[in-house]
């Protein structure tokens, strides 16, 4: 089945081109609409952050007024959203007043622990959903297949919230894992695998509870897909070759079912990154969660937008990566988009 | 059309969940913001049949509490004294369903406040909490996912049945929409709102923000079946005999989207309570006093409220036979969609 895959990927370079265009054009549309939508939220807002320091007698309306100019505050929407967006697209995403520092450093510390646990949580999602889902998909209706469909039930009815706390709490109990955050007091005295360690303790906890919540969808979706393949005479075929069982089942039927299963791990990085946000809140972890709703407790616009559209960007990239492999996984796509 | 048997079971299961939870005010012995300050983090009590002397007691009791000597942040359970419990008493007035003035409750006791599930750091009864909370929390999910529903069968109907640029227009837009992380663009929605604002309005703003976010997807899906139900033989002759855009819409088009429009309602509302529940425990939500069961387990996140007073887990143990009730309610009328589809 893969006979013609390496001639067509040497000659479809130019529907690959149109391809990765059109998906670029797309995950573009996707930011522009995020930061058009963040911005006209803004324009809901009955204040903002100098708005409070009015009552602050010991500031002048002068200094607010200026400062709120500095800012652009007193300019009409669009004009500040057309400064806005040409000065992110020089890599200038505004300037936090909490902070009193540019957004763009202060986001990137936080998006890289945030990427950090949201990405461990998508390779161990799918490391685990894969042979679950193969494996119940092989003995459908038998015992392995409703241990595993059973298991799935129950984590599905337990909403994300109450499965973190929970979690959260039997930590607490147990004394096995830290409570919460990234890295130990002494972190610093420790050797590099100490800190390793040390770090791989404190992701214990938050990857757990992201991995379990994202189960029950990808097992139940990695069964429908291998189950249907497993239907197909190809697979007849090869087992009347006398091609063993496990070799039919990860290197014939798992890449018959591909297609749907990679537009579904692109969904999965996204989920996980809306779903980290609530964890990294419940268990400390120094990500764009807690930071993001720390600014919009302090009313940091820039701040807010700039998350925001970092966690679109995220999702736009889960998804870009997704179409790219479907692409080099199903020669359907190739020739589709070859001959439009 | 829809198979009776296995979706009616879940939803009367659900019907009796909802009936205890609009029913409040008689299931909870104490009004949900009343205060007894010195009891705050009072265990759950136990009911006893059976008291210490061995006797047993038709009518079930608890146990009083009191303070150890030179303690001040523990009881213990002061077992000489049992205390009965009355039903069906009269007590603190409420209002049945926020209008029928009532003041009937299912149990209390006349000497001591019984404290079923334990009370919080203000010593405020955690049941009537929960059992008010979820009035909030159900509610704003019933409300977003009616409002996302309404909104998404409406554009999805116009924009199968019209077609033309309005429909492609439409539908890019709900792709967009569908592809955006909506948490954070509920979060961003809500960092622009005013953050201290009366529970009501809140509770409004929650209900409308989740619910505008949502369109989406119930419109792509009504769409489909808009698209095929306007080819549809019957619906051809009837426009033939002149039936009118309205009349086709009403009579023929929408009543086809029904069964997709419950089933999505089944899905959409265990998913919207949980954005009331994850907004309110973040505290961007309802706010206090008023509970729902988000800003309930919001003291959890308090180290030493998640390491001493487990009780206060209970409002996340409460959502879930609602969870069971939505999920197992939306699969099976999904199977009865997809068995209906091979009938057909």
């Amino acid at each position: 089945m893969h006979g013609g895959l390496p001639v067509a990927n040497r000659t479809d370079f130019s529907g690959l081109m149109r391809y990765l265009v059109l998906r670029v054009f797309h995950a573009v549309l996707l930011l522009m609409a995020a930061s058009v939508l963040t911005f006209l939220f803004t324009a809901l807002a009955p204040g903002n952050y100098f708005d409070e320091m009015r009552l602050n007698p010991q500031i002048s309306a002068e200094t607010v007024s200026a400062l709120k100019s500095h800012y652009d505050l007193d300019k009409p929407l669009p004009s500040r959203y057309w400064v806005w967006l040409t000065s992110t697209m020089h890599g200038d995403m505004g300037y936090s007043f909490a902070y009193n520092s540019p957004v763009l450093p202060l986001l990137a510390a936080r998006a890289r622990n945030t990427l950090l646990l949201s990405m461990t949580a998508t390779v161990l999602s799918w490391l685990i959903a894969l042979p679950l889902g193969i494996w119940s998909a092989e003995y459908i209706a038998r015992w392995p297949d409703r241990l595993v469909g059973g298991a799935s039930a129950v984590l599905l009815v337990i909403p994300d919230i109450a499965l973190a706390l929970g979690l959260l709490m039997l930590a607490v109990h147990t004394r096995w894992l830290p409570a919460g955050g990234m890295v130990s007091v002494g972190r610093d005295s420790l050797s590099f695998a100490g800190r390793m360690f040390d770090l791989a303790r404190h992701m214990l906890l938050p990857v757990t509870i992201l991995v379990l919540s994202a189960q029950p969808l990808l097992v139940r979706h990695v069964r429908a897909a291998v189950a249907e393949t497993l239907g197909a005479g190809f697979i007849l075929a090869a087992e009347a070759h006398g091609i063993p069982r496990h070799r039919l089942l990860w290197r014939y039927a798992l890449p018959a079912a591909a297609n749907p299963l990679l537009s579904l791990f692109g969904f999965s990085i996204g989920a996980l990154l809306s779903g980290s946000l609530l964890v990294e809140v419940v268990t400390s972890w120094p990500g764009l969660g807690p930071f993001l709703l720390e600014a919009i407790l302090a009313r940091d616009l820039y701040v807010v937008i700039g998350g925001v559209l970092l966690s679109t960007l995220f999702l736009v990239a889960g998804n870009f990566l997704a179409d790219l492999l479907l692409f080099w996984a199903d020669p359907r796509i190739r020739s589709e988009r070859t001959a439009n | 059309m829809i198979r009776q048997h296995k979706s009616a079971r879940w939803f009367f299961l659900l019907v009796i969940l909802h009936v205890i939870v609009l029913g409040a005010g008689f299931f909870a012995a104490y009004d949900p913001a009343e205060q007894d300050r010195d009891r705050p983090y009072v265990p759950p009590m136990r009911i006893h049949f059976v008291d210490a002397t061995g006797k047993f007691h038709l009518r079930p009791f608890v146990y009083g509490l009191r303070v150890p000597e030179g303690a001040f942040d523990r009881y213990e359970v002061d077992s000489s004294q049992p205390i009965p419990l009355q039903f069906f008493v009269t007590g603190a007035p409420f209002r049945l369903l926020g209008v029928l003035p009532c003041s009937r409750h299912l149990f209390r006791s006349e000497s001591v406040r019984v404290y079923l599930l334990g009370t919080d750091g203000y010593g405020r009864d955690l049941l009537s909490r929960i059992l008010f909370g979820g009035q909030i929390s159900l509610f704003a999910g019933l409300l977003a996912a009616t409002l996302s529903l309404l909104l998404g069968t409406a554009i999805g109907t116009m924009s199968g049945y019209f077609g033309g640029s309005m429909d492609g227009i439409l539908m890019r837009l709900a792709e967009l929409c569908m592809a955006l992380p909506w948490l954070y663009l509920l979060f961003a929605l809500r960092a622009f709102l005013a953050l201290s604002v009366s529970p009501l309005k809140a509770f409004l703003l929650i209900v409308l923000a989740i619910g505008i976010l949502g369109w989406a997807r119930p419109a792509r899906l009504v769409r489909g079946l808009a698209l095929s139900a306007k080819e549809r033989d019957f619906v051809r002759a009837a426009r033939g005999f002149g039936a009118s855009h309205f009349y086709l819409l009403r009579r023929h088009v929408l009543p086809q989207t029904r069964s997709v429009v419950l089933t999505q309602a089944a899905i959409l509302i265990p998913q919207f309570i949980l954005a009331e529940v994850t907004l309110s425990f973040l505290g961007i939500g309802i706010p206090e006093p008023t509970p729902s069961w988000g800003n309930l387990l919001s003291s959890l996140q308090q180290y030493s409220v998640l390491a001493s007073y487990w009780w206060m887990y209970l409002p996340a143990a409460a959502m879930v036979p609602f969870f069971i009730g939505y999920l197992c309610l939306s699969s099976s009328l999904q199977d009865a969609l997809r068995t209906a589809k091979i009938d057909s």
